[in-house]
């Protein structure tokens, strides 16, 4: 109970101090209930403890009189004494002169059962008399102190020893007061958490409303309210430093509109009236002359009627909310204050010193408002970093937008930035915006990290010392674990940026190297990076890559590598020439050790350059300067530190077509292919991107296959752990299978079974490039069967419900491609996948679209009863006639051809006739992309077997263009038209119009075709038009 | 180039066992010896001049260090064999030797150990006094701590050559830590261009 009555109670003046009172609160009440019920019970429960004598009574001036003691006191004129007395006779307790005295427990408790309805009063009493209790019942050897207490182990020891039975009861009372004690303390607490706590945040803004909405006029709620005085201190109290340790934060002149001005004082437990203010001796009369409100607006209302009225008005109905939301604000920081009491406890050094410092500032300027903190700069740090925060979720919100505009691209590929794991897209000119606008600052509000005033000491030597005094600062800098963001950024906030570039630009080698040895380490960075880039770093580490020195030039090589992961950085480094000057840095005679100076000088360059490939113009001038032979030669090394910057910039700039071409013709695929087989998993990754990348051609398939490459790609697929290797792995094994002779090596190598069990549980990333190759496999039927086999089908149809786009374009040809198997259709069918395919139809994404619609074509071919399934489809017909609307060439075609399969059930024929086909579809005939007109010309020919289509078709002008298709240079147009014109020709006006044309002479050219299906169709048409020309001459001669 | 100063270069060279310079280039630097006495004897002050003439340096204390170093015999003349031998780790020195003869120049008493008051002795020009500062030599004694903090590996408030090693092979700047003891790239360049005609940069 010693440290509840020390911490928990609020006493009235300082602690510590002598005597002091305990107040009247609530929270003072409560504790006293706890007390004297724990006193009046524990003789009941513990007679033995409660009958050991005090080692020196209790004694306080009790308002008790000898008239309240009953029977077993002794009662005399002026002295009251107990019957019961100690071994050594003297009374247990007493009363004489109105000081009380008791000697054990038992008494205490008869002592409150006699006050009655005064007990409160006289445990406060007796409380603020006996400041420690304790040590007059047990000893002094049990004062409360506040830091580790050992007594209780004294004690057992003592025990152990002394078996007295006093010291057993003893051990026994200390413990109960111990947990009784302990109970206290956490009631408190739970007391003290429930209290709403004022802040001077909260009381300045309630304030300055308030003065917002005073005024003389009768509406307002006040006429005058200000503070004091306009000095603050650092903590943003007012009050002054020794009445902010009772709690006050500042005190406020109120003039309310009926009555005189009174000065209130605002606390962290509440406001209450103050004695008033002297505006000449600019002192506070601090006593307390009114109850505690919680805030200020609650005293107001109590004080002033006219302030209650006027609040209550509809006008002030804002200023209501928000005072409420500052009582909010308030709780939440109670936490903060309760932490504040402890301190008014026991002023901390720290918080000594600012009183001081706030005393004297205090004095000094009266009329100016002074903040005293530290440094001004961090404030404004935290307000720039407010917005700068503001504007990055305004533009993080905006970007998603853009994510699904350009979809195509995985970006597993684009993070292949040495040492760092940012994600940039490929051609990243467009795409590090996100890394441009990210600033965080240290939390302002936090304390300095004994760091930075180490820092800021060293920087002042780098600025004012010798090359000596630079020297030693800089290496006892590196002492310092730069990469921890604190001391990166303590390095910038203190100026040390500057003058550790500046230290670039001077003639001491030395100082060079300590310095870049710095930069090098801090540029990990993205503010610090940035930072360089402002403050022309760059142009000066650009002019250091020709120096002689080698180790400066491979650190500035590689701090470039490091900044140069942005944008600006990386022009930057381009327009000041920095691009040649690193490609020189690539020619190295001797790659056969590692160590050699030259060979690190190179590796540098090539991390430099990987960072700069980023960009699409640093990529031109990265060839320009003649980059790719040497390159070449550096893949030939086996230094794997070397490797994974050469092959990541060259994958890098394998999204460029002629790098993919310089790639091959340098013979660099062999080398790939060989590094597939490293032991080093990103050299791995780096080279499966690059293949994946330069794929796209069919001469590097072949030469992957010549070299050997699908076998160690295959062998990476059990690699599920590492998803970059694996997204890299499986994306050059879809570009791969481009080549059939490629999948036929992916078959004896049973690289689809892998793949299929790739389907499940893998990022998109992965998916994308493992249905992609599922998909240009199942171009084999043979494989069609495998992936039915491996049960790729059910995670097939699973993955159309997706959302990438990317994945959803190869989703739906694998699905397509599988389609074309009538026993993998019935699964297909099963699983209801004919239904999502359709239903992609309504994709934003023409490619999707597009490649939704020819998976649905072999769908219809090969599903039974397909007529009725289409026609389930709600508006299925409707939607896929609409997209003939499309201006996507791809999409058209696509929808051609899926009419041409629906048109061949009758009935959803006069559906899709119904929906405007015809008009739509002879829209089209003028197109003179051969993929369009061959579907197109299919799909006319199909629905002319409907009512009178064919005639419409000749009403909407689709015949002259068909027969210009004959003239196209593919015979599967030809097919295809031949049998569209004979289905037109079945009417007489399009066999005039086709006469007229001049398609017999083509068509003649057909009949010796060799495709079965022209012959036919062509020699029909012409027998059409024969046809036609014979009733014509009968008619004429008859 | 003097048949005498030939022999004498065979001479040297076979008895020094010059690791960084070829005969040719012992003999160069026989006759730059006899070029810069003139017929004297290179003394402390001559010797002074021409490391400051040829080799920037400025600070008082290091060049007699610097002196002391090059003049194994402590006759207070640098001799012939001296100034080839001297200059060999000079210029060419590879870093363990440049280590011993970086700790010979800072080692102000010669006692094995550069002290804190040593150390003291050689920074205390190396900060910008600023006249507002309540102790001036606050900087360089922090200096001196900084370095100790860094160098000093077995806590015993100077530097042995020991730790001195150490810290050059962690950190190759620290080579130069109290001062400049050897010459700049640039003039070594310079030097060995002027002399042989050619540097070891080819």
């Amino acid at each position: 109970m010693g440290a509840a009555l020390a911490r928990a109670a609020q006493w009235t003046s300082v602690p510590g101090s002598g005597k002091g009172k305990l107040e009247l609160s609530p929270m003072n009440e409560k504790l006293l209930n706890d007390i004297i019920q724990f006193v009046e019970g524990f003789s009941g429960k513990h007679p033995e403890e409660g009958k050991l004598v005090f080692k020196e009574a209790l004694s306080w001036e009790s308002s008790l009189t000898s008239s309240a003691f009953t029977s077993g006191y002794d009662i005399g004129a002026t002295e009251v004494t107990s019957q019961e007395k100690d071994e050594s006779g003297t009374a247990l307790s007493e009363l004489s002169g109105g000081i009380l005295k008791i000697r054990n427990l038992e008494q205490a408790s008869n002592v409150l059962k006699l006050a009655k309805e005064k007990r409160i009063i006289e445990t406060r009493m007796c409380l603020e008399a006996n400041r420690d209790p304790l040590v007059k019942i047990l000893g002094p050897a049990f004062a409360t102190v506040d830091s580790e207490d050992s007594t209780i182990i004294r004690m057992v020891e003592k025990s152990k020893t002394d078996e007295s039975r006093e010291s057993a009861l003893q051990l026994n009372l200390y413990l109960m007061f111990q947990q009784f004690d302990k109970r206290l303390l956490d009631s408190s607490m739970q007391e003290i958490s429930k209290q709403v706590r004022l802040n001077p945040a909260a009381i300045n803004a309630e304030v300055q409303l308030l003065k917002s909405f005073s005024g003389d006029g009768g509406n307002t709620p006040l006429k005058e309210i200000d503070f004091t005085s306009k000095d603050t201190f650092s903590n943003e109290c007012r009050a002054l430093p020794w009445r902010q340790v009772h709690g006050d934060i500042c005190y406020i002149l109120v003039k309310p509109h009926d009555g005189d001005r009174f000065c209130v004082t605002a606390s962290t437990y509440g406001c209450y009236v103050n004695g008033g203010f002297e505006e000449e001796t600019q002192q506070v009369k601090f006593d307390k002359c009114s109850e505690v409100y919680k805030d200020l607006v609650t005293l107001l209302r109590e004080k002033s009627s006219k302030f209650s009225e006027n609040i209550a008005k509809r006008e002030f109905s804002i200023q209501e909310d928000i005072s409420r939301e500052f009582e909010k604000e308030a709780t939440i920081t109670s936490d903060q204050s309760a932490e504040n009491e402890k301190e008014e406890d026991a002023p901390s050094e720290k918080q000594q010193k600012t009183l001081k410092d706030g005393g004297k500032k205090g004095k000094a300027g009266k009329d100016k408002k002074r903040t005293m903190q530290p440094s001004l700069k961090w404030k404004s740090l935290e307000e720039s970093r407010k917005t700068e925060k503001i504007t990055e979720q305004k533009r993080k919100k905006s970007q998603p937008t853009t994510n699904q505009i350009a979809p195509r691209r995985p970006s597993y590929f684009n993070r292949k930035t040495p040492l760092e794991d940012e994600d940039m897209s490929e051609s990243s000119d467009e795409s590090d915006e996100e890394e441009e606008i990210q600033d965080r600052r240290q939390d302002a509000g936090s304390d300095l990290p004994s760091e930075y005033w180490q820092i800021q000491k060293l920087v002042k030597y780098l600025k004012g010392g010798n090359q000596t005094a630079t020297i030693i600062a800089l290496c006892s800098m590196r002492d310092f674990n730069l990469t921890q963001e604190t001391c990166q950024l303590a390095i910038r906030d203190v100026g040390g940026l500057e003058v550790l570039i500046n230290l670039l630009d001077t003639d001491e080698n030395k100082c060079k190297i300590g310095s870049l040895k710095i930069l090098k380490e801090i540029s990990r960075n993205i503010q610090i990076r940035r930072a360089i880039a402002d403050l022309g770093g760059l142009q000066t580490m650009v002019r250091i890559l020709q120096s002689h020195n080698k180790e400066l030039k491979c650190l500035a090589a590689e701090t470039i590598a490091n900044v140069a992961k942005f944008r600006r950085a990386r022009r930057t480094v381009r327009q000041h020439g920095g691009i040649k000057k690193l490609v020189a840095l690539l020619d190295c005679q001797d790659t056969s050790s590692d160590t050699s100076k030259d060979v690190q000088v190179a590796r540098s360059g090539a991390l430099a350059l990987w960072s700069c490939s980023k960009s699409t113009k640093n990529k031109h001038a990265i060839r320009k300067a003649g980059a790719i032979p040497m390159l070449a030669k550096l893949l030939k090394c086996s230094y794997e530190e070397m490797l994974i910057p050469v092959v990541g910039t060259l994958q890098e700039c394998a999204s460029e077509p002629n790098y993919r071409l310089s790639i091959r013709t340098e013979g660099m695929i062999e080398d790939l292919v060989q590094n597939l087989g490293s032991k080093n998993s990103e050299l791995q990754m780096h080279c499966a991107a690059a293949i994946f990348k330069c794929a796209e051609d069919k001469e590097t398939r072949d030469l992957v296959r010549q070299y050997g490459g699908l076998d160690p790609l295959v062998a990476l697929l059990p690699q599920s752990d590492n998803k970059e290797l694996l997204a890299a792995a499986t994306g050059a094994i879809w570009k791969c299978a481009i080549s059939p002779q490629n999948v036929e090596r992916f078959q004896q190598l049973k690289a689809i079974e892998q793949l299929v069990s790739l389907l499940n549980d893998q990022p998109e990333e992965v998916l994308v490039n493992v249905v992609g190759a599922l998909g240009e496999c199942a171009q084999e039927p043979a494989n069609r069967l495998v992936i039915r086999k491996a049960g790729g089908i059910p995670s097939l149809v699973h993955l159309l419900t997706g959302t990438n786009q990317a994945l959803l374009v190869n989703v739906t040809k694998a699905v397509g491609a599988c389609a074309t198997e009538p026993d993998n259709m019935a699964i297909i069918d099963k699983l209801d996948g004919v239904r999502l395919l359709w239903s992609l139809l309504k994709n934003q994404n023409p490619e999707v679209q597009a490649s939704a619609a020819w998976a649905v074509c072999p769908c219809i071919e090969n599903a039974k009863d397909a007529g009725e399934m289409v026609r389930s489809f709600v508006g299925g017909l409707e939607l896929i006639v609409s997209l003939l609307k499309s201006n996507d060439l791809e999409v058209l075609a696509s929808v051609c051809a899926a009419i041409a399969n629906i048109a061949k059930d009758e009935e959803n024929l006069a559906v899709i006739t119904d929906h405007g086909v015809v008009p739509m579809l002879a829209k089209l005939a003028t197109t003179t992309n051969d993929k369009l007109r061959r579907h197109l010309a299919e799909a006319i020919a199909r629905c002319c077997t409907w009512g009178n289509n064919r005639v419409s078709f000749g009403r909407e002008g689709a015949v002259a263009p068909l027969v210009g298709y004959l003239k196209s240079n593919d015979p599967q147009v030809h097919r295809s038209t031949a049998q569209a014109l004979y289905q037109l020709s079945r009417d007489p006006d399009n066999c005039i119009t086709m006469h007229e044309n001049g398609v017999v002479k083509m068509l003649l050219n057909m009949v010796g075709s060799s495709d079965n299906a022209l012959q036919e169709a062509a020699a029909g048409c012409i027998g059409n038009i024969r046809r036609l020309a014979l009733a014509n001459e009968k008619a004429r001669y008859t | 180039m003097s048949k005498k100063n030939h022999k004498a270069a065979e001479e040297l060279y076979r008895t020094s066992c010059q690791k960084h310079y070829n005969k040719l280039e012992v003999e160069a630097l026989i006759v730059s010896y006899q070029d810069l006495v003139g017929g004297s004897k290179m003394d402390r002050s001559l010797f002074r001049e021409i490391l400051h003439r040829k080799f920037n340096m400025t600070d008082d204390i290091l060049m007699d260090r610097v002196f002391k170093a090059f003049d194994k015999d402590s006759d207070s003349i640098i001799s012939m064999s001296e100034w080839v031998e001297g200059l060999s780790i000079f210029l060419r020195g590879t870093v363990e030797e440049k280590t011993d003869y970086a700790f010979n120049v800072y080692d102000l008493n010669g006692d094995g150990y550069i002290s804190r008051e040593e150390m003291f002795q050689m920074l205390k020009s190396c900060l910008i006094k600023q006249p507002t500062e309540e102790d001036p030599d606050e900087g360089i004694k922090d200096l001196v701590e900084m370095a100790l903090k860094k160098m000093d590996y077995d806590r015993d408030n100077r530097l042995s050559r020991a730790d001195f090693k150490k810290a050059i092979e962690e950190d190759d700047l620290l080579l130069e830590a109290f001062g400049p003891c050897l010459p700049e790239e640039k003039c070594a360049c310079a030097f060995e261009a002027k002399h042989f005609g050619h540097n070891r940069m080819g």
